[in-house]
């Protein structure tokens, strides 16, 4: 890649901006245009609904770097703009306006959108979902003292909403239509246990709870559940998952499936077209498997080392999955992403509020969750790549050091 | 060295090798650092959100964010990773018998 080539990059948002900084970063010194429909700077979601849902923080604060960083380095940024199609064979993009630019490689950062609840009643003024910092801005002044705001889903952003209103004063009643909160990425007994807190917060959960439509005069005014029951709230959020924006690769013929696929440099099935983030089925070397993953650490990591590859100096994007959520005083975070273990070993006290749970297949750690215990979850990630296996006793007891674990 | 001035903030056998632990000097958070039997100290509040880098892990002259794992180098407070862009200030250590003082410049 020379100063004369062109790499542009649909989607400015964490994987985006992450590829436009680390080309530059790199010593790439041509063309970098970088193509986003909203109106922000990069900027990261994780604390849309949590600080910043909560007036804790300001918006500006997610911008991942300070404002005019990347222009500073002679990045173009066009923003609220959409890209109308990819021309692989003529290596263009359209934009919606009629503009087309070319570039010698392109970069797939498109990520994903909200997934649409297809209930009569979800087009009602104070239905939300929760993606942007537009939908933050529209949700926050409603969660007030004494309102109800109607949760739709009990993963993460459902149970971080119900965390904020209770938080604000608000009612939370949280539909959930599976038989347990965080059933995807949680434990039966870390479900358990983050059901608990929510109640204890006083949140009212209605698991395996189907929604039949919201109701109202323009605006939502209840919700009626599947057997009937009427609940009377002032807005609904929907977290029932995302939908990877895949449209534009589909339209351009590169090969997608639950996202677009990529190999372990990020490659799509053109040579030179490349994706990362929320968006990108990728291989991951360590857990054996394809996946896609909707995390703030993979939008981060997967762009920088493809944006690498990008310019030929790639290496296999290879790392542990780590999730993080905030709720009321929890800090909950999981490593791995475990399928299949034989016994669940707990450090610590699980009533405490501060403990680890290792999830261990023949000794070897597949999977870890923790409570308040940021700093031994993150050195798991060591344990596991290690490749050791450790007994589970030495693991439970919380006087062991878990870096004596790894030496001799 | 008359720009700083020292305050006694722990003891050596307070921090085993490779262990970090925070102290507060002046009001301020410092993170003292036992890398490999020398101790140094840097800012402890990590530079891309809060969250106290004492309770980060060592791995080779770096020390570890625990929230996010953004990783400062432990001689120089450089932003090492992602995703930190901005360097931690670091301070002089003095020890006098099994005593750590923290040099805080003097303004």
């Amino acid at each position: 890649m020379t100063a004369t080539d062109t790499i542009v990059i649909i989607g400015a948002g964490q994987a985006g901006g992450w590829t436009a900084k680390t080309l530059r970063d790199e010593g790439f010194e041509g063309r970098i245009v970088v193509i986003g429909d909203e109106p922000y700077a990069p900027y990261e979601r994780p604390p849309l609904s949590k600080d910043v849902l909560l007036g804790n923080a300001e918006k500006e604060s997610c911008l991942l770097w300070p404002a005019g960083t990347l222009e500073g380095q002679n990045v173009e940024l066009r923003l609220g703009e959409t890209v109308a199609s990819i021309d692989p064979a003529a290596h263009t993009v359209t934009l919606a306006g009629g503009e087309t630019i070319g570039w010698t490689k392109l970069m797939l950062a498109t990520g994903g959108r909200a997934r649409p609840l297809p209930i009569p009643g979800a087009d009602l003024d104070g239905v939300f979902v929760l993606r942007t910092i537009a939908d933050t801005d529209a949700i926050r002044p409603l969660l007030t003292e004494g309102a109800t705001v109607l949760v739709v889903g009990a993963g993460w952003i459902g149970l971080e909403v119900a965390a904020a209103a209770r938080k604000r004063g608000a009612k939370a009643v949280v539909v959930e239509v599976g038989d347990r909160v965080c059933a995807r990425a949680l434990t039966p007994e870390m479900s358990a246990w983050v059901h608990a807190l929510h109640e204890r917060n006083g949140v009212d959960i209605r698991l395996s709870c189907g929604l039949k439509e919201f109701a109202g005069a323009g605006r939502i005014e209840r919700a009626v559940l599947a057997d009937g029951t009427e609940i009377p709230c002032d807005l609904a959020v929907i977290g029932i998952g995302l939908v990877p924006n895949v449209e534009l690769a589909q339209a351009a013929g590169l090969a997608v499936d639950n996202g677009i696929v990529v190999d372990e440099t990020g490659r799509t099935s053109h040579p030179d077209i490349f994706a990362a983030g929320d968006v990108a089925n990728h291989p991951n070397p360590l857990l054996g498997r394809r996946v896609r993953l909707e995390s703030w650490e993979n939008a981060q990591n997967q762009a920088i080392a493809t944006a690498k590859a990008m310019l030929g100096k790639g290496e296999p994007y290879s790392e542990i999955p780590w999730f993080w959520s905030d709720q009321y005083d929890a800090n909950i975070q999981l490593m791995g992403l475990p399928t299949d273990w034989d016994e669940t070993v707990v450090r610590g006290d699980r009533d405490s509020g501060s403990f680890v749970e290792f999830y261990l297949k023949d000794g070897k750690i597949e999977g870890a969750a923790a409570v308040n215990n940021p700093r031994d979850l993150r050195f798991t990630r060591r344990l596991m790549t290690s490749g050791k296996s450790f007994e589970a006793s030495s693991l439970a007891d919380p006087a062991v050091k878990l870096q004596s674990l790894l030496k001799g | 060295m008359s720009d700083v001035t020292f305050h006694k903030v722990a003891t050596t056998d307070q921090l085993d090798e490779d262990e970090a632990m925070q102290v507060i000097v002046e009001g301020k958070e410092v993170a003292v650092i036992n890398l490999g039997g020398t101790f140094y100290a840097m800012d402890d509040i990590c530079s891309h959100a809060y969250a106290s880098m004492a309770d980060g892990y060592i791995e080779g002259d770096c020390i570890e964010c625990p929230l996010h794992g953004a990783q400062f180098n432990i001689k120089t407070g450089k932003a090492e990773t992602p995703p930190a862009t901005v360097d931690l200030a670091t301070y002089v250590v003095k020890i006098e018998g099994s005593d750590i003082y923290v040099g805080l410049p003097n303004n």
